[in-house]
């Protein structure tokens, strides 16, 4: 208990130390509230469509404008949160599972298991990693499910590496020994003694890659993979207003890409500030 | 260099070429398994969308699918060493001449964005860490975080809608040429040089007219990762031993900087840029797609759209082994400039 009320003071000092931190914290809140609720409180149904109203610049009524169809682009932008921050999540805990398990299980036994997945994590990253995951989507097949898949692949390499390293290092610890010594079977000190002492760094590394993922997803939606018309979602959302960029209607494209930049920013600084609480040691 | 530290050069590099074979074994497996090893028919992916029954059976029989894996593996391979990639659907074109092609313009595009970004992150970087805690430190740590949060298809669209829409500076986005030029013969591909090489100076502004907004939008992109990079060697190298007896024996601080400091702290900086290549060669396509640019990214988008297999895979076949080969230069080059590798090697 001393150690979390411990944690608790010193997290409370990082963001007290760095405003930006807790400015991150208060937008992923807002995120995951909007993620949550969001299809339950937009004013205006993201499907509807009112030619119209097509292509009216941001009003009253509609605040970030209506796109070609009509489509009020607020309400679209906010329930796309929900896919977006979805895919996100799921990608990140998809590596966080497979990468941290294969990882530690590396770092903790060595021998062939170690050099499988160090060869599995280098032919990952011999890949421009946009590049694979693409070709991954058109391989598995165009749907949401494949983008998650995909995603998590390319992390893969990241998670296994850090996972390895902090398992590899607490593998001769004295606390790892003395559990041995008291009749502890590998299995039992890899799930009580070695992975709570790994989970945090991995927490903190999804955290640090939860931006990424969404680029990621927003890119390859952006290409025309995954996400179908009409589903709302950033990234085929700045696609569909790509091309009325060069003909001056800029709401289009502009909100989806704006929410989307914001989402990333707010969890790169988050992934910051969580590794100095976590982590100080490794502040840059 | 003397004939020792000449040989530990090339020793180094034979070395780094057979470390790069497995990266290339891996590279022609996992594009192998990327078609025949998943779920759904190959045949009738590489068929098309609209190949009738008999179609689908005749390029299983024409690309071997009925054959065992392990042969079809070796089969691949074959074709590979052959410099066959198979055949475009939508264009009936050789996937490898499409790709040669269209390699030029991706190559000159992802070049110059690189030395966009290398031209502002390094002085960026060292500026930073010389007036640590500055006006320009705090802005390079927000250069750093933003150019990383900034999506690269939304960059490139802001920067079209104010320098072509508003402001009208830039040429539509629509390719590498506007239509009333022509190519310039070609030499390397490249139009700024081929440009150049025809001794066409309107050309060559008129080519470079259209890189501009794509490979600041990449440049831009790429930025971060160097910025901080050359900002933390740079600080490291300022508090090392060898710059305080060289303040100590009284060296201009420029001398310092630039002499001393710099060269010792772009090590690092060259180890990054491994990193910096899968970031642009990746951010490529979204740009692409963005600029209509008519490189090897876009031609991909366009096969994936219409569900061409055959270009994907030659396309990302292509950019992995691009993408090694760019990581063996970079290690080489490593050892070129810095000689305590040489040594060891």
């Amino acid at each position: 208990m001393t150690a979390l009320a411990g944690t608790v003071r010193h997290a409370r000092y990082v963001i007290g130390e760095n405003p930006v931190t807790g400015l991150a914290f208060a937008l992923f809140v807002l995120i995951v509230f909007v993620a949550l609720v969001g299809p339950y409180i937009v004013p205006i149904d993201p499907l509807a469509s009112d030619t119209v109203e097509a292509l009216k610049s941001p009003s009253l009524r509609h605040w970030f404008g209506t796109d070609q169809l009509g489509r009020d682009i607020f309400s679209r932008v906010v329930v796309a949160t929900r896919l977006d921050f979805g895919i996100a999540v799921w990608s990140v805990v998809l590596v966080f599972v497979m990468g941290g398990l294969a990882g530690v299980a590396a770092g903790f036994f060595g021998g062939w298991i170690d050099r499988i997945v160090g060869r599995v994590a280098d032919t990952i990253m011999a890949f421009p990693l946009f590049v694979l995951a693409m070709g991954i989507v058109a391989a598995l097949g165009n749907t949401v499910t494949n983008i998650v898949i995909a995603t998590a692949i390319v992390n893969f390499p990241l998670y296994a590496r850090v996972a390895r390293a902090e398992a590899n290092v607490r593998r001769e610890a004295g606390f790892v020994e003395a559990a041995r010594l008291s009749g502890n079977g590998d299995v039992r000190i890899l799930a009580f003694q070695i992975l709570p002492n790994v989970f945090p760094i991995l927490v903190v590394q999804m955290s640090l890659t939860m931006g990424y993922a969404i680029l990621n997803a927003a890119g390859l939606s952006f290409i025309g993979l995954g996400v179908r018309p009409p589903d709302a979602e950033w990234g085929i959302m700045v696609a569909e207003g790509a091309a009325f960029m060069v003909s001056g209607e800029w709401w289009i494209a502009f909100f989806p890409g704006l929410a989307l930049m914001v989402a990333v920013f707010c969890f790169n600084l988050l992934g910051d500030g969580l590794r100095d609480i976590v982590d100080p040691r490794r502040r840059t | 260099m003397t004939r020792r530290e000449r040989a530990a050069v090339a020793t180094l590099i034979l070395k780094r070429l057979l470390m790069a074979v497995p990266s290339l074994i891996g590279v022609v497996i996992v594009t192998f398994l990327l078609t025949r090893a998943l779920p759904g028919d190959p045949a009738a992916y590489f068929a098309g969308p609209a190949a009738s029954k008999e179609a689908v059976e005749e390029v299983r029989v024409k690309l071997g699918l009925d054959k065992s894996l392990p042969e079809q593996f070796v089969r691949y391979v074959r074709d590979l060493a052959r410099g066959d990639l198979g055949t475009s659907l939508t264009t009936g074109q050789p996937v490898v001449s499409e790709i040669r092609t269209r390699l030029p313009a991706s190559a000159e595009l992802t070049l110059l964005g690189l030395i966009v970004s290398m031209g502002v992150a390094v002085p960026l970087g060292i500026l930073a860490a010389t007036r640590p805690g500055s006006l320009i430190d705090h802005a390079c740590r927000v250069v750093a975080t933003a150019g990383v949060s900034l999506p690269v298809f939304f960059t490139g669209l802001i920067l079209v809608y104010v320098f072509y829409y508003l402001l009208g500076w830039a040429p539509a986005p629509l390719g590498r040429l506007d239509i009333f030029f022509s190519a310039p013969p070609p030499v390397t591909g490249f139009y700024l040089m081929d440009s150049l090489i025809a001794g066409n100076g309107e050309l060559f502004l008129a080519s470079l007219n259209q890189l501009v907004l794509p490979a600041l939008t990449l440049g831009i992109f790429s930025l971060a990762p160097i910025a901080r990079m050359t900002r933390a060697s740079m600080l490291a190298v300022l508090s090392s031993d060898f710059v305080r007896t060289a303040r100590a024996s009284g060296l201009s601080p420029f001398t310092i900087t630039v002499t001393y400091a710099f060269r010792n702290a772009m090590l690092p900086v060259v180890t990054t840029l491994g990193m910096v290549f899968s970031f642009l060669l990746g951010a490529n396509v979204l740009v692409e797609k963005v600029f209509a640019w008519p490189g090897i990214g876009s031609f991909a988008v366009e096969a994936l759209i219409a569900s061409d297999f055959a270009p994907v895979q030659g396309f990302v076949l292509t950019m992995a082994v691009m993408y090694v080969a760019l990581n063996l230069m970079i290690d080489v080059l490593y050892g070129l400039i810095d000689p305590r590798v040489r040594i060891d090697a």
